[in-house]
């Protein structure tokens, strides 16, 4: 099966962080990306820019309504994601434990839906 | 109930398991095959049931089981994940104590940690139990359209996010284990004090506990803790009988009659108990049950070791610290060493938060200030524990003491 993995953390308080912690933040998502790359679980993955860049998209009307800003605001904001491919549930939840910022965000991890018969 | 609706109703759970090999997890699936089995039994059987019922019921679900997946066009890709577990389709009949008992795997799919616990709760006694949803909502006092949406929500999330339908490894059992047992304790103490509703105790609920129990520690006899839950349940329910009057209302441990305690429920209490503490170290199971058997060696009240059970309760606060047992521990410490001690740490208990919401510690109080001869503010105590108080009867025989008390206050200034 395939899982999204969503990586939602504090952006303010990832702003935070003195360079030298952010180069081995940087470090430890390198180490794990070509962990599950060399495992084949794999199958993409990117960090998003800051939520102060997201513009939201409605359309009403026929009218397309622009919004500064995320959908929804909260207190962790989803910051990038992975998509994996993993046997089942346990197998995908044992990878998303190992995305370094599962220690102080949340990772949600979503099936992607099968389209059966 | 007609015989053999009984036998289906006592094998669900076996059925279900090894159908759930066949579909690769999906419980719908395999509880809708298994349906569709019993209606053609009640068709064909009439009044002569075949030499193997279950196997008979095994084999054409199975065979529905796998139509269904056929069609779906999912066959091959589920058929390749069971080939190895699944005998031919067109297998000879199966032999009713030979299908291999894959409860286990079931329960643990019923109480993986990806399920909220309430879906885990219901989906392990209509799953693995064979209880209708109905019947369910009915236990839990739940309305049947939303314990059957929970039900449908738990089956959908295993399906579709890929919860697997197996016993997990080594690394990953005792943690299972763990929530199963915790599963387990949770339909036993609702049966036993009942959260809400008019009855105290809904001992259909102690019974299935029970019988889950003893499954359990069929499928996994190694582990401590499991006899440990097991033991706590018997010599629990042995005092089922005594734990309310006439009138429904409980019966304090102390006012309990001991020679109406169930004498083969204590005594399988005990040797669960004995086959927990030769498995290793005691867990917070264990050491509860420990507690229930100082109290069911006391031929009376006053004959209860308050100190081995003050001992117990130290062990159980550095082995699973709980609100509960904080009280439990400072309601023993009184029995011990008098009712201005066990005051003392009722009052240490005053700012907890979980606590302040239930009627148990003012309760807990009103007794000890009862005993230091301070009726009013055991009275004040006992109205504090009433605005708090869930049940029916407890409500009611919360109010007889207040009565009580109020009549020796009158008495005393008369």
């Amino acid at each position: 099966m395939q899982y999204l993995l969503l990586i939602y953390d504090n952006e303010a308080e990832a702003a935070k962080r003195p360079p030298e912690e952010m180069a081995s933040y940087l470090q430890a998502f390198r180490t794990f990306t070509e962990e599950i790359i060399a495992s084949g679980a794999f199958q993409g993955g990117e960090a998003l820019t800051p939520v102060s860049t997201a513009t939201s998209v409605r359309v009403r009307d026929g009218e397309t309504l622009l919004t500064d800003g995320p959908f929804a605001e909260t207190r962790e904001q989803l910051g990038g994601y992975y998509l994996v491919e993993a046997p089942d549930l346990d197998a995908a939840v044992a990878i998303a434990a190992k995305i370094p910022t599962a220690k102080q965000g949340t990772i949600e991890v979503r099936p992607i839906m099968v389209w059966e018969g | 109930m007609s015989p053999w609706a009984e036998l289906v109703r006592a094998e669900h759970g076996r059925l279900v398991a090894a159908l759930a090999r066949t579909t690769g997890g999906d419980l719908q699936l395999a509880e809708d095959a298994l349906q569709e089995a019993v209606l053609a039994a009640l068709q064909q059987w009439g009044d002569a049931p075949p030499d193997q019922p279950v196997g008979w019921l095994l084999r054409t679900a199975r065979n529905k089981a796998i139509d269904v997946l056929r069609r779906r066009g999912t066959w091959a890709r589920k058929a390749r994940l069971v080939a190895a577990a699944t005998p031919a389709v067109d297998a000879p009949d199966l032999h009713d104590d030979g299908i291999a008992d894959e409860r286990l795997r079931l329960i643990c799919t019923c109480c993986h940690p990806a399920l909220s616990l309430s879906a885990r709760v219901a989906l392990t006694l209509k799953v693995v139990s064979g209880r209708t949803s109905d019947e369910v909502a009915r236990l839990f006092l739940v309305d049947r359209a939303t314990m059957q949406q929970r039900i449908v929500r738990a089956k959908q999330k295993i399906r579709l996010a890929g919860i697997p339908y197996e016993v997990p490894g080594p690394d990953a059992l005792p943690e299972r284990l763990a929530g199963i047992r915790h599963v387990i304790y949770l339909v036993f103490t609702e049966g036993w004090g009942a959260t809400a509703g008019e009855r105290l105790v809904r001992g259909e609920l102690c019974d299935e506990a029970l019988r889950l129990g003893q499954l359990l520690v069929e499928q996994v006899p190694d582990d401590g803790e499991l006899h440990g839950l097991l033991s706590l349940m018997w010599l629990t329910d042995a005092r089922r009988a005594t734990r309310v009057d006439a009138q429904g209302l409980p019966v304090l441990l102390a006012d309990q009659d001991r020679s109406r305690w169930d004498a083969r429920s204590l005594a399988l209490g005990a040797a669960a108990l004995g086959a927990a503490l030769r498995r290793g170290p005691p867990g917070p199971y264990t050491l509860q049950a420990a507690v229930a058997s100082v109290h069911a060696r006391a031929p009376h009240a006053d004959d209860t070791a308050w100190g081995e059970v003050v001992a117990l309760y130290e062990l159980l606060l550095q082995a699973a610290p709980s609100p509960v047992v904080r009280l439990n521990h400072a309601a023993a410490l009184g029995q011990h060493r008098g009712p201005e001690v066990g005051l003392a740490a009722l009052d240490a208990l005053a700012d907890d938060r979980a606590l302040g919401r239930t009627h148990l510690l003012p309760a807990a109080r009103a007794r000890y200030l009862e005993d230091l001869g301070r009726t009013e503010e055991a009275v004040d105590a006992l109205q504090q524990a009433l605005c708090r108080v869930g049940n029916a009867p407890e409500r009611a025989w919360l109010e007889a003491q207040v009565a009580r008390l109020l009549g020796q206050v009158s008495t005393a200034r008369a």
